[in-house]
């Protein structure tokens, strides 16, 4: 239950939480923006932009709601989105796969000066099926509701609960093998 | 309740994605609390998600150090613009339109007080022109008088002071050319009121006076001396004090200055 107390001591306004939380967080944060606005050094700015606003609003996270990370998460993501809808990006739904967090990896092929971790991303979806790449990307990194996300991927609303299990398990496994 | 059948569900993927209502979410939180298996599944679903997620970052630009700073430097800006951003511009609006208030009404008073020394001026300066065109006639008036006195025919008559005013004196300039007379009454007192000079113009065997006029205004005239007409064949002038407007014949008894007019 360390992470509680962190997390208590963090909506005390304590900047050495804060900077534990951040040591725990930041790298998926900001792997969490960069899925959506696919862009390194806008992913990096949005990121600092995060985590600023979750240390202004520390007292409003509440533990009844949900988990720490869950909740920055959400901030994240709606920043992320916010940023994609204000640059207006044209193409979200020309190319779907293309737009998913696996085109991340076509996209870093062609640039060598990436950081993102390539290879280990190639690891975790190696076996996974493009329909669990979308559905955690639209429930995860989208935040789409099982309503939007069964509209999305033409599937009945009851399925993407256990077909989001199955995939997450399939993850896990993946994370396990390595 | 079966805890298994719970976690098989796919609620709890849910939950971590936080996309569940409220009441799911706060079902979920206490049955974690009750339930170690829930716990547990709750953190492994987490970390898969952070795994995934930490493999698309594209590394960390920032230090926390610089985000603290930044938060910091906002921490600075909110407080200024809260606390004194604001009514310092206001303050400092009213005290510039105060202040322009005060300089105006500063130039206005200014703009005031130069008019009226203005008008001073003005008033003096045409005091001094009118003084000096009074000096110009002055002058010429004796220029005019001194070329007539200096007059190759004028005869110059002195008037001694008889016995009502023994320290009088006058002068009298004749010339007979022209039939003018100048009086020179600066010997005489200044006429009580009501009284004025006359001058005569007397034959001695028999005496006989004849009125050459009056010295009208003499205590308003600077230089006393008076230019009358005098048409007679004069042996002597005299000078008497006389009721306002002059009489017909002269008072003896108020006889002030006589004087003979020498054989040429």
């Amino acid at each position: 239950m360390q992470l509680d107390l962190l997390v208590e001591q963090f909506k005390k306004k304590d900047p050495s939480a804060f900077e534990k939380l951040y040591g725990m967080y930041a790298d998926n944060i900001c792997g969490v923006i960069n899925t959506i606005v696919k862009n390194d050094s806008i992913a990096q700015e949005i990121c600092q932009d995060v985590f600023i606003k979750i240390w202004n609003n520390s007292e409003s996270y509440n533990s009844s709601k949900g988990r720490f990370f869950t909740w920055i998460l959400n901030i994240a993501r709606n920043a992320a989105i916010d940023e994609i809808r204000s640059r207006s990006y044209k193409n979200e739904k020309k190319n779907l796969s293309a737009d998913y967090f696996v085109g991340i990896l076509q996209n870093k092929e062609e640039e060598e000066s990436s950081n993102v971790d390539t290879n280990g991303l190639r690891n975790l979806v190696k076996n996974l099926k493009e329909k669990c790449v979308q559905i955690i990307e639209l429930l995860y990194f989208r935040g789409y509701t099982q309503k939007d996300a069964a509209e999305e991927l033409d599937i009945p609303i009851g399925t993407v609960k256990t077909r989001n299990r199955s995939c997450i398990s399939q993850l896990r496994e993946n994370m396990e093998s390595k | 309740m079966d805890v298994q059948e719970y976690i098989a569900s796919g609620i709890l993927e849910l939950y971590i994605a936080g996309i569940l209502s409220d009441k799911e979410n706060l079902e979920i939180a206490n049955y974690a609390k009750e339930y170690p298996e829930i716990q547990k599944e709750i953190e492994a679903i987490e970390a898969s998600i952070l795994t995934l997620s930490k493999k698309a970052s594209p590394g960390l630009k920032y230090s926390f150090k610089s985000i603290m700073d930044r938060i910091n430097n906002d921490v600075k800006i909110i407080s200024i613009n809260d606390k004194r951003g604001v009514p310092i511009s206001t303050y400092v609006g009213w005290a510039a339109s105060v202040l322009l208030a005060i300089g105006m009404f500063w130039l206005y008073q200014q703009n005031q007080e130069l008019k009226s020394e203005i008008q001073v001026v003005e008033q003096q300066n045409f005091n001094l022109e009118q003084e000096i065109a009074d000096s110009d006639s002055s002058l010429e008036k004796t220029q005019e008088l001194l070329s007539s006195i200096r007059d190759k025919n004028i005869s110059v008559v002195p008037l001694g002071g008889q016995d009502i005013s023994p320290t009088s004196y006058a002068k009298a300039y004749w010339n007979k050319e022209n039939k003018k007379v100048f009086i020179d009454a600066k010997g005489l007192p200044e006429p009580p009121d009501g009284f004025v000079y006359q001058v005569w113009s007397l034959k001695l065997s028999p005496l006989t006076p004849t009125s050459m006029g009056l010295l009208e205004n003499f205590d308003m005239d600077e230089n006393k001396i008076f230019a009358l007409n005098n048409p007679n064949e004069s042996e002597a002038f005299g000078i008497t004090l006389e009721p306002a407007g002059g009489s017909e014949s002269p008072t003896l008894e108020q006889l002030y200055t006589l004087g003979v007019v020498s054989a040429s």
